[in-house]
């Protein structure tokens, strides 16, 4: 059965755009998202390879020399892909597509930590715990009470801060009124300093998220790979769309 | 009371010789438990992945000893269903390796999971479109089945069978082993297959994705095939390493020939399936997904030479051996052979599961590399080990060769 039979009549398909052309790399996004989700402060010993990270900042150049030499920086998280390629993969149900929300769940409880929703993932958008998550003494206190702590050996993924819909839905109804799509914006969105990210529903086409779909400058990484993505990512540059076509091998990177 | 437990007829080393071999492999398993122990204790930081390099050394290993393993199914298929009765004389040894195999690798994934307590989730709610859900449960049923399948050959020792019980138990399990090795066969076709599947459905990568035949991928089809290919081959060369360890005859020329011979058939097969599914890759898959197959290797050639390798020395030349009379009857030619089979089976699995990982599918992405830790080097080795003292054990105080008395006594 196709996600489009499935899908419940007139619940909301949340997505994301994110203008490159605006993104001057801060990490504001990185730190809000950790901050958000309880995101544990690396361990001794961690790297960026290791590390818990559910949304990453990359550099992309366009591989040329002064005076040529371009580059813009591609924050990466979870997809939120329409056929998640971490779905099928899962072998007991940890992973869901969320059919309300056009979310893609990660249920931490359930997972066994096999990581092959990892080796699935094309855009390395899930992380894995691969430390106790501690905290500083006195910094518990700073933890959203939101969200709950993952435990060791377990994946996890960026869900759209999941848990500020629910706040926004049961504050709507506490008010005896219906939840304004506005209401719910994840935690990078609010904090990006220059506005480029932008969030909500696809299924309005009057919001900014769907008219940002529909621009010219709007592509998703490696669409080739039929995964359906609900990030778009803008830019005005050809040689940002003709990278983000393909994958190109970079230079060698070691671990250990 | 050691010398008691050996079969009557059987020569073996005398017990502080036996003692001596074993030590080493002990205290490999020792420092091997220790190092998995610190994983399980402290967590799986302490090894060389990442979130990137999410699978490493002990996938690899897992996918190459159950591929290894297949001797046991493939043997026990040929011997039982289609009635090939000159394997009877490695099947004891074959069921031994197979079921070390499989229970090495169910250790080893028991530590490579975060949370292995959780990992009844997967037979309590399973998600049925997962290949992984697929080799769970086959591979939990198969090694029930070796495990049935092994038992016998431990009753069969000598002091087990002054037991009535077990004598009678031996005998009734004797009964249903063609039931055993059929439904073995089943399941190890399967699960040999969820593994190589495993790899073939990820769409996100396009270095493994193959095109599929029904719902399966045919690295589904291409993993049955080698495993097939392998398992007699690695009967063979652990046969023959056995035989030169114990300086014992103990199988004839004629049960190494049979096996080559086989694991030469299916080869054929094997190398024109592989043949057949890369050039579809190159031609036809790659590109479809956006990427030409040659931007997988431009920054590491060697990679390629891998691959041509894996066809070539290690596929099209064994093959070539074993099916070719004059050089099938001599034992060096044998086991130069069945050596290169499974180092083709190596290479096959070390290039699924490290180079999958290494290669980007980001253009912002780098290619990388990975060096397992010592502790997933020591948690490796416990399989190693493991598998040399359960064997070397099964050798002394089992009769894995119910034809050696008989070659011993002429």
């Amino acid at each position: 059965m196709s996600r489009a039979k499935e899908k419940p009549e007139g619940a909301p398909r949340y997505a994301m755009t994110i203008d490159l052309d605006k993104c001057t790399g801060c990490g504001a996004c990185m730190v809000a998202c950790a901050v958000e989700n309880n995101v544990p402060p690396a361990q001794s010993g961690a790297n960026d390879r290791n590390g818990t990270t559910l949304m990453r900042v990359y550099a992309m150049s366009n591989k040329q020399v002064y005076p040529h030499a371009k580059q813009v920086f591609v924050p990466m998280t979870c997809q939120q892909c329409e056929d998640p390629p971490c779905e099928t993969v899962c072998p007991q149900n940890a992973v869901e597509y969320d059919w309300t929300t056009g979310i893609v769940a990660q249920i931490p409880v359930r997972c066994l930590g096999c990581r092959y929703c990892m080796v699935a993932c094309p855009y390395h958008a899930r992380a894995f715990n691969w430390w106790d998550p501690t905290w500083p003494e006195g910094m518990e206190a700073t933890l959203n009470p939101d969200i709950s702590t993952r435990s060791r050996g377990t994946a996890e993924k960026c869900n759209f801060c999941h848990h500020r819909r629910q706040l926004a839905r049961e504050r709507a109804v506490h008010e005896d009124r219906e939840m304004c799509e506005d209401e719910y914006q994840p935690a990078c969105v609010e904090a990006c300093p220059v506005g480029a990210i932008t969030f909500g529903n696809l299924e309005d086409p009057n919001s900014a998220v769907s008219k940002g779909f529909a621009k010219p400058e709007a592509f998703a990484f490696v669409e080739k790979l039929g995964t359906k993505p609900k990030i778009r990512y803008l830019s005005s540059q050809k040689w940002v769309h003709d990278m983000a076509r393909s994958g190109v091998p970079g230079k060698e990177a070691t671990n250990g | 009371m050691d010398k008691t437990a050996i079969s009557r007829g059987l020569q073996r080393a005398p017990l502080g010789q036996f003692l001596l071999w074993l030590g080493p492999w002990i205290a490999l398993l020792v420092f091997g438990v220790y190092c998995a122990y610190l994983c399980l204790r402290y967590g799986l930081h302490l090894t060389n992945m990442d979130n990137r390099f999410a699978f490493g050394a002990w996938i690899f290993l897992d996918l190459t000893v159950i591929a290894l393993g297949a001797g046991a199914f493939f043997t026990g298929f040929l011997l039982y269903i289609l009635k090939r009765k000159e394997l009877r004389a490695v099947i004891n040894s074959a069921v031994t390796i197979g079921f070390i195999c499989y229970s090495g690798a169910v250790v080893i994934l028991m530590v490579d999971v975060g949370q292995p307590l959780r990992a009844w989730f997967t037979f309590w709610h399973p998600n049925v479109h997962s290949m992984l859900t697929e080799v769970t449960f086959c591979i939990t049923c198969y090694l029930g089945v070796l495990a049935f399948e092994y038992i016998p050959i431990l009753l069969k020792n000598r002091k087990l069978r002054q037991i009535p019980s077990f004598l009678v138990f031996e005998f009734n399990m004797h009964k249903v082993m063609y039931v055993l090795a059929g439904a073995g066969t089943f399941l190890s076709f399967f699960h040999q297959g969820s593994l190589g599947g495993l790899y073939g459905v990820l769409n996100g990568r396009p270095f493994v994705y193959r095109e599929s035949f029904g719902i399966w991928p045919t690295t589904f089809f291409l993993f049955i095939v080698s495993a097939a290919a392998a398992g007699p081959s690695f009967i063979l060369l652990t046969t023959w390493i056995t035989s030169k360890v114990t300086k014992k005859r103990l199988v004839t020329q004629e049960v190494y020939e049979s096996l080559g011979k086989i694991s030469g058939y299916i080869l054929i097969g094997y190398v024109l399936f592989k043949t057949i599914d890369t050039l579809v890759w190159i031609s036809m898959t790659a590109p479809g997904m956006g990427v030409h197959p040659d931007s997988f290797f431009a920054s590491k050639p060697g990679y390629t030479a891998l691959h041509l390798l894996e066809v070539t020395i290690f596929g099209f030349l064994p093959m070539a051996i074993y099916m070719t009379k004059r050089l099938r009857s001599q034992i060096k030619w044998l086991v130069t052979a069945a050596v290169l089979t499974c180092l083709g089976i190596v290479v096959n699995r070390y290039i699924l599961t490290i180079q999958t990982l290494a290669l980007p599918t980001l253009p912002f992405d780098e290619l990388l590399s990975y060096m397992p830790s010592w502790q997933e080097t020591g948690a490796f080795l416990m399989v190693i080990a493991y598998g040399m003292i359960v064997y070397s054990l099964s050798f002394r105080y089992a009769n894995l060769f119910p034809l050696e008395r008989e070659l011993q006594r002429n």
